[in-house]
């Protein structure tokens, strides 16, 4: 599966079949902080995602503080 | 993963309130807490006019959005910081999102108006850029809100800026921004009301209510925030809500019910003998107002790139006082 990163942006190549919740443990990611989005919707941590799948793991912490 | 409500297929799980929703029951998940929010704390009346701070950002976009989903009558406001990329990204996309909905969108450029930008301000000032932007935005909207006769301004704050800036606050024992920290701030002669509607929803539901709803917003930080001090104190209350969900929740709300007005008698005293300032009318404690005179200190300044302003952090410069970082997100 392709994985697209921001951030910086980049890329990864991942071997599915891989839930949500494992992709994200396996980047270290922290599942409060992020969204992951195939197409124009959301995919929640049990998902199943294969070979084929396209997602975007989206950071949803924004630092301005004014 | 089932939908709590319909059973259908669920697109996002909120451990904070043991809950999965399919896209449609989220998005009505996010409108009831808004609804919420807004009647426990009297934020806005029927019928009053609402200016809404835009920044392009999935906070302010999803706010101005649910308001007018919610039906109240509310218009953007958007502010020219001049933070190179960023700023033009962030205009791009409020003007898009107005575009798409046939509404007006009001703006003021700091540049074109004041002589100045965000960069040049903090290398001027020498603070955190947030300290100028801050200043520079709540006095703009104020005055934005109080010559177009609204009643109340409306700004994108969310539960994870509320609990970020309560933590810093409370490690630092400020307690004049502790009385403060309210959802809502009341109208004062020369202040309009100020609301935070979002403060039931954490970043991840605001993101996630922008995706569902098509809302295209700018994803990119502000390159001024990258590493400062209220990101950390985010990170800091994820790590805790990954595995205690609802800390953030409880940690903010129960301020708000037990404690905060514990605070207020220091805030009262940080606002009392307030005037007008003497070049804009603005209400200050001084006798020109902060922002006059950060205008008048920064305009006219050689202008400073952002890229030379971003090389220059971690140098000292920057690292210090964060102020900004620190004060009530009023
Ligand atoms: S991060 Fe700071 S400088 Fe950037 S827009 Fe927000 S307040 Fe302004
Ligand atoms: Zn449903
Ligand atoms: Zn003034």
């Amino acid at each position: 599966m392709r994985v697209l990163l921001r951030n910086p942006r980049r890329e990864l190549e991942l071997a599915g079949p891989l839930t949500v919740t494992k992709l994200l443990g396996r980047l270290d990611l922290n599942r409060e902080s992020v969204l992951v989005v195939r197409g124009d919707t959301l995919v929640p941590g049990d998902t199943v995602l294969d070979d084929d799948d396209v997602v975007e793991i989206r950071p949803v912490i924004s630092g301005g503080s004014a | 993963m089932k939908c709590t409500v319909c059973r259908g297929p669920a697109v996002i799980d909120l451990r904070r309130h043991n809950a999965n929703f399919c896209a449609e029951h989220f998005l009505t998940f996010c409108r009831e807490q808004v609804a919420k929010a807004i009647r426990r704390h009297d934020m806005i009346a029927p019928g009053e006019r609402v200016l809404v701070a835009v920044s392009g950002g999935k906070d302010s976009l999803a706010l101005w959005d649910l308001l007018l989903e919610l039906g109240y009558d509310a218009e953007g406001m958007t502010i020219g910081l001049g933070i190179g990329d960023y700023s033009d990204a962030s205009s791009a996309a409020s003007q898009a999102f107005a575009d798409s909905r046939g509404l007006a969108l009001r703006h003021v450029d700091l540049r074109d108006e004041f002589g100045y930008d965000i960069p040049t301000a903090a290398a001027v000032t020498r603070r955190v850029p947030c300290s100028s932007c801050g200043l520079s935005k709540r006095h703009l909207i104020d005055a934005a809100a109080l010559d177009g006769g609204f009643d109340v301004v409306a700004t994108g704050h969310n539960l994870d800026d509320e609990a970020a800036v309560l933590l810093g606050n409370v490690l630092h024992w400020q307690t004049e921004y502790l009385g403060r920290q309210m959802p809502v701030l009341p109208e004062r002669d020369g202040f309009p009301r100020k609301v935070k509607p979002l403060v039931r929803l954490g970043e991840r539901e605001t993101a996630a209510y922008c995706v569902l709803r098509g809302i295209d917003y700018i994803v990119d930080e502000c390159p001024m925030a990258a590493g400062n001090r209220h990101l950390r104190y985010k990170e800091a209350l994820n790590s805790i809500e990954a595995v205690s969900p609802g800390t953030k929740h409880a940690f903010y709300f129960e301020f708000l019910d037990k404690a905060a007005d514990r605070f207020q008698p220091e805030a009262a005293v940080a606002q009392d003998g307030l005037r007008p300032c003497a070049s804009c009318g603005a209400p200050t404690p001084t006798e020109v107002c902060a922002f006059c005179r950060l205008v008048d200190r920064v305009s006219g300044a050689e202008p400073v790139p952002v890229e030379l302003l971003r090389a220059g952090r971690g140098r000292g410069r920057n690292r210090a006082r964060s102020r900004g970082a620190r004060q009530a997100t009023s």
